[in-house]
């Protein structure tokens, strides 16, 4: 939880706040965030802190896949008062939603990473992030990619619920044509079977 | 079941002297009544010493291949008659051969050649048929003629039409030097010799498909980052770019009469089929399901579009009609069932079948709902008609490698296409023509 508060504290936007401040709980909420997605998090529990941080720098203008996801943690100086994108110990450095087979519901607890990400979109809406659907090996080439995308959405559709613009969201299915892991097993499935967080650029 | 592997010697003769063949064909299941026949080596009459090329074995190749020839080894041969008025048709006949084919390869002037052979019926000592080809001589063109004497051959014995003089587009994955993944679309005879990558990229290649003159592909590629479908020419390389919409723009398949491009796009919500007039390139929807629904393929007729859907909660088989965009369910055996491709005549579809953790070929009788599995394999996928029906493309797994295989329709033959370096995936068949 030392992470997370360090991590968000400035950046839960203000509309969590009031709800949020004595309540870390798991609220289930599925109804309110339809079908395909799953249990609401709270990003709750995270102390109102002084938002004055909207400055910071996201250099990640011109990511690319194969970069993403680990940053090389070469300016850990971060302060505690700083979001940073490349901050190896933020919930931001966690790019990866993993999904069970054949389904594009997102776990709970993938929900934390999310609302860090969602919150991070609504400080910053400049920013902007891709969100990369892939899907294992099994089964047809076209399916996936159709597989892909409803897991991009279904990220999509709870970045927006915790206060990211669709605007600043863009959904691109790669199927099942760029796995992380090539074997032909459980584990390199479960690997493949993801969404990734791609920042952009900021406006 | 069992695993009769059969000569790969065969192949090694056919192949063995070009290096640029990428791809050697196993036998993997034989069958019984398969047809014995001979083809004697080709005499040849020109300058040099040796053919430019040797016609007898590809045949040979191309007849084996089929599954539903046994062709009588070299080694075998109690005589290579180079003139078809010496044949001693008792011989053939004593060690089982019902067929005979006789040829002669010939350098004529301005590096033309001439190829001619005849077909003989070794029990009534006749011809069946024979035929002569002037050519220019390029290694390609000599090839040609090679696979369309295999075609003669194939239907006069057999009645329906040969499609050895026919190509097969696929896509190819492999790491260049830094280990980043390099993709190409390539285009081979159906026999796998003579690869030519038409496209490479550093994004992923996908849904490769025939135009029905056999001069275009369309597919899909992420050259930008995100999908895009084009177009383009197999000879000149020219490119067209169809579809970029936002969100999905996958699966292209070409209508019968090549005047339009079904297409998943996702502009909608989710990923519906959508048909595409190619000259004015205007968009009609089909379906408009919250659910996946992709892989459109043509009925012969052009009436209908067959579909994989997963609006009953699995992916199945549907069809739509284009008119009234009525859609029935054409799959309930298995829980998924997806990536339709049609027989030419219509009667059976074939399919990805999944059950459990395999996925296999599998191909139904459209008329009476009877279903066959293939394949016996765990991942197949991508598979695809040949212009005749007989046999099925597909991709498979083999060793931890994305590697092609072809089975006939009946289930009966196997063969497996082995790609030297990386991984080859989603073989479409050529149409006819070239």
């Amino acid at each position: 939880m030392n992470i997370l508060k360090k991590a968000l504290i400035l950046a839960v936007p203000v509309m969590f706040l009031a709800g949020c401040a004595s309540a870390p709980t798991d609220t289930a909420d599925d109804g309110q965030l339809g079908a395909d997605s799953g249990t609401q998090s709270s990003t709750a529990g995270f102390g109102a802190g002084d938002a004055s941080d909207s400055s910071r720098g996201i250099d990640d203008s011109d990511s690319s896949v194969e970069t993403m996801g680990l940053s090389d943690g070469s300016d850990i100086s971060t302060q505690s008062l700083t979001l940073d994108l490349d901050d190896p110990s933020s919930l931001l450095a966690k790019r990866v939603i993993y999904f069970d087979f054949d389904r594009s519901k997102v776990r709970s607890e993938f929900n934390e990473i999310i609302g860090a990400h969602a919150a991070y979109l609504a400080e910053n809406p400049g920013a902007m992030v891709k969100l990369e659907g892939h899907a294992d090996e099994r089964g047809s080439r076209e399916y996936n990619i159709g597989l892909g995308e409803r897991r991009g959405n279904s990220v999509a559709r709870h970045f927006g619920l915790q206060g990211a613009s669709r605007n600043q969201l863009e959904v691109v299915s790669f199927g099942e044509e760029r796995p992380v892991a090539t074997g032909h097993d459980d584990s390199s499935w479960s690997l493949n079977r993801r969404v990734e967080i791609v920042y952009l650029r900021q406006r | 079941m069992k695993v009769i592997v059969r000569s790969l010697l065969l192949w090694m003769v056919c192949l063995g002297s070009s290096a640029q063949a990428a791809l050697t064909i196993e036998i993997t299941q034989g069958v019984k009544g398969a047809m014995p026949i001979a083809v004697v080596p080709f005499s040849w009459e020109g300058p040099r010493v040796e053919a430019p090329i040797d016609i007898a074995a590809i045949i040979t190749a191309n007849l084996h291949r089929s599954g539903r020839f046994s062709p009588l080894p070299e080694r075998d041969m109690l005589a290579k008659p180079r003139d078809p008025s010496k044949v001693n048709f008792q011989n053939w006949s004593s060690l089982g051969v019902e067929s005979l084919v006789v040829g002669k390869l010939r350098a004529l002037q301005n590096n033309q050649y001439q190829v001619q052979f005849i077909l003989f019926d070794v029990f009534r000592g006749t011809q069946i048929t024979g035929q002569t080809f002037n050519m220019r001589g390029g290694r390609t063109d000599l090839r040609k003629t090679a696979h369309q004497v295999s075609d003669i051959i194939y239907e006069a014995l057999l009645g329906e039409r040969g499609a050895f003089d026919t190509q097969v587009a696929y896509v190819t994955q492999a790491q260049d030097a830094a280990g980043k993944p390099r993709y190409s679309l390539q285009v081979a005879d159906a026999d796998g010799y003579g690869p030519q990558a038409i496209l490479n990229s550093r994004h992923p290649l996908m849904s490769p498909s025939w135009s029905p003159d056999g001069k275009k592909l369309a597919y899909v590629t992420f050259e930008k980052g995100r999908p895009a479908i084009y177009t383009q020419n197999v000879r000149s390389g020219k490119r067209e770019k169809i579809s970029s919409f936002r969100g999905i723009n996958g699966a292209p398949a070409w209508s019968p009469d090549g005047t339009r491009l079904a297409m998943v796009l996702s502009k909608g919500g989710s990923a519906d089929i959508y048909v595409m007039n190619l000259l004015n390139k205007k968009l009609t929807r089909l379906t408009t399901s919250y659910a996946i629904d992709t892989e459109p393929v043509w009925t012969p007729g052009g009436d209908a579009i067959v579909f994989t859907s997963d609006r009953g909660g699995k992916p199945q088989l549907y069809q739509v009609t284009l008119s009234g965009r009525q859609v029935k369910r054409l799959t309930f055996e298995g829980e998924y069932n997806a990536r339709a491709t049609l027989s030419p005549d219509g009667r059976l579809v074939a399919m990805v079948h999944g059950s459990g953790d395999r996925y296999r070929i599998a191909v139904m009788d459209l008329q009476n709902g009877a279903l066959q599995v293939l394949t016996d394999s765990v991942l197949d996928e991508s598979p695809s008609f040949a212009p005749n029906g007989s046999m099925i493309i597909y991709a498979t797994e083999n060793q931890n490698r994305g590697v092609l295989s072809a089975v006939s329709v009946d289930g009966r033959v196997r063969q497996r296409l082995v790609l030297q370096e990386g991984e080859a995936r989603e073989p479409v068949w050529s149409p006819y023509h070239r």
